[in-house]
């Protein structure tokens, strides 16, 4: 064998840079994926103008800050697309943000508990199953919770509960005075909180993850309890983490459409209480969208935007903090 | 220190003179009995938080099997208050929107990871990233205004309701969740094998495309069905641009189609019983396409993890 080794010369010097097409073909793949990445911009950017110009006319008509704040929402039913309705938008925008309100207010501490349980307390075995289901969970489609609550939970559990609380409370405490009709403010965010439970609670577990090891031990090692442990190093280290996991909830809470629309009660009124039947941004979008006059719907992409923005700012609050953990890896919600 | 271990009888003290670590604080059964009694508030607050999910899912369970057969899944529906009939319309319309949404928003979407991982270092990459993630906390509902404003209204009407926005609405929901998730995966390449690749001599299209991908290759097809499955389940969008159908329809454009969020939907806001029934079938049918989607996905991901601690 080694005879057959040439000990020849090479017969050219082939450069090792090639210049031959070939070549090119590396510069023209990173265009290429420098394009798709920025195809996520452009598709975002399109999305906002369009949405913007499209709503001018509205903002126009009513004046932003009346089309914001104005409290009277009456479709126009003008074919050609000229304004006679009334939009103020108030109704929706308070409504959005007092549902989402209830169910981050309900959701947040159970969302605690279970991401300090599992990580915590539950037992090795059980762990992995445990947070396994917490981010199935957040796969389930919000129609399924819409149907649930809407034909099943409202009417069985939580109405007559609802009911109960006021006749016993509504005469002593305005807010929870009666009727209480089958869906309203509360009956939507209790079914919200369920939904965004295993969003906050997956965010939050991943944060508190992030730990240090060395200062759990060292704690441990003065002689703390595992509660001390908790409240004085996990908590502390993570409570930035913790108010970002509850802004991405909110945000999902505020965007959150078909379950909300079913149980919200779609009137174009608001009010305090808090078994009051009114709408959200979301849900009145895609309540009315079907039967709307073009002038009306000019008026839904109004309020398209101004959901988009308010989710917009959330997010962007949500991230900023969360990212200063590092851009946490399994939970892509 | 001194004024502690004076209290303290002589059999507490060790030999050097210090508190025998076996003495308990004045206050340590006060601790213990807190940290217990915070352990047992978090276990009744697991408990709690499940028993929304376990009624969710025993509830579409029991009411959707006994509405799921042969003709739900085959017949197409017939008026709410009469029986029989199925979701035939909303299966073959969700196919259909769901699949061409998969077809742009996956390979886009995997690209643009693979532009993050391997070339994302500069402030384009960051912001690329950025708007990403923020771009999942989107409201479905307000893609499904802009995907109409700018197909259906936007081509002045050349293209109506239909599978054809219905699925933009839907791939673009789906876009930035490929992408976050498929980011994710593509890291965990170990770059001694691009750096093997390199030595080879191969080019870096060729290390990315022959190499880096067929690593990351269960990674990635966990990333796409985790998106699928959201996707699969998005009921506002569709209201906004497929418009809904009772009749199957195999066309892409301009005719509205059905879809199986859109079916449960309207199935649920009527007042016969029979259309009732059928939304709960349709809900079933939904809750276990979704959640098969997500285990095996998560499962594959697993698995890849695993094979590449050995």
């Amino acid at each position: 064998m080694s005879t057959e080794v040439s000990t020849e010369a090479p017969s050219s010097h082939r450069p090792l840079r090639s210049k031959g097409r070939g070549r090119y073909a590396d510069r023209l793949f990173g265009w290429l994926l420098l394009a798709c990445g920025l195809s996520v911009l452009a598709v975002l950017a399109a999305m906002v103008l369009r949405t913007v110009v499209d709503s001018f006319p509205v903002f126009q008509y009513e004046g932003v800050l009346d089309f914001f704040f104005g409290t009277q929402w009456t479709a126009g039913h003008d074919v050609t697309g000229a304004f006679t309705g009334t939009y103020g938008a108030f109704p929706f925008i308070f409504g959005t943000l007092y549902t989402s309100a209830i169910a981050v207010t309900l959701a947040l501490p159970a969302a605690i508990g279970v991401a300090l349980y599992i990580n915590f307390y539950a037992n090795r075995r059980l762990r992995t199953p445990l947070s396994y289901t917490v981010e199935v969970l957040a796969a389930v489609p919000s129609i399924i919770f819409g149907l649930w609550g809407l034909l099943w939970f409202v009417p069985t559990i939580l109405h007559p509960f609802t009911r109960w609380v006021s006749d016993t409370f509504g005469g002593v405490i305005p807010w929870l005075s009666s009727p209480v009709p089958n869906v309203n403010y509360f009956h939507a965010g209790f079914v919200l909180a369920i939904m965004i439970l295993p969003i906050i609670t997956a965010i939050t577990r991943e944060v508190l993850a992030t730990t240090p090891v060395a200062e759990v031990q060292a704690a441990y090692g003065l002689g703390a309890t595992r509660w001390e442990v908790l409240r004085s190093v996990v908590l502390v280290r993570g409570f930035s983490g913790i108010v970002g996991a509850t802004i991405l909830g909110l945000g999902r809470a505020l965007g959150e459409t078909v379950a909300v629309l079913m149980l919200v009660g779609g009137s174009q009124k608001f009010g305090s209480r808090l078994f009051f039947p009114g709408d959200t941004l979301a849900s009145h979008i895609a309540a009315t969208f079907q039967d709307a006059a073009p002038e009306t719907l000019v008026a839904l992409t109004g309020i398209g935007v101004v959901l988009f923005v308010i989710t917009m700012v959330v997010n962007i609050i949500a991230r900023l903090i969360v990212w200063r953990f590092g851009r946490l890896g399994g939970v892509s919600l | 220190m001194s004024t502690s271990t004076a209290q303290l009888e002589p059999e507490q003290l060790t030999a050097t003179g210090h508190r025998s670590l076996k003495v308990k604080g004045a206050n340590a059964r006060k601790r213990q009995r807190k940290d217990l009694a915070v352990k047992a508030l978090l276990t009744i607050v697991m408990i709690i938080a499940s028993i929304p999910i376990v009624l969710i899912i025993l509830e579409v369970a029991r009411r959707g099997a006994a509405v799921i057969n042969w003709e739900f899944l085959t017949q197409e529906e017939p008026p709410p208050r009469r029986e029989g009939g199925g979701y035939a319309a909303g299966f073959v319309g969700t196919l259909i929107i769901v699949s061409w949404a998969t077809a742009f928003a996956v390979p886009i979407g995997i690209l643009a990871a693979v532009y993050l991982v391997e070339y994302g270092k500069g402030l384009m990459a960051g912001v690329i990233r950025f708007f990403t993630d923020v771009m999942t906390g989107i409201p479905s509902v307000f893609i499904g205004l802009a995907v109409y404003a700018i197909i259906i209204l936007g081509t002045g009407q050349r293209f109506t309701f239909g599978a054809f926005p219905a699925a933009v609405a839907i791939g673009i929901i789906m876009l930035p969740i490929v992408v976050r998730a498929s980011e994710e995966m593509l890291k965990t390449v170990p770059d001694d094998l691009r750096a093997g690749s390199y030595a080879m001599g191969a080019r870096r299209w060729q290390t990315i495309l022959k190499v880096v991908l067929p690593a990351a290759a269960p990674g990635l097809s966990t990333a796409s069905m985790l998106a699928v499955a959201r996707g699969t389940g998005e009921t506002a969008p569709l209201i906004l641009t497929a418009f809904g159908n009772v009749f199957v329809i195999w066309t892409l454009f301009n005719q509205p189609i059905g879809a199986l969020p859109l079916q449960i939907y309207n199935g649920a806001r009527q007042p016969f019983a029979p259309g009732l029934e059928r939304a709960w079938g349709g809900a079933l049918a939904l809750l276990v396409i979704v959640l098969v989607l997500t285990v095996v996905a998560r499962w594959i991901g697993s698995k890849a993890k695993l094979g590449e601690r050995h």
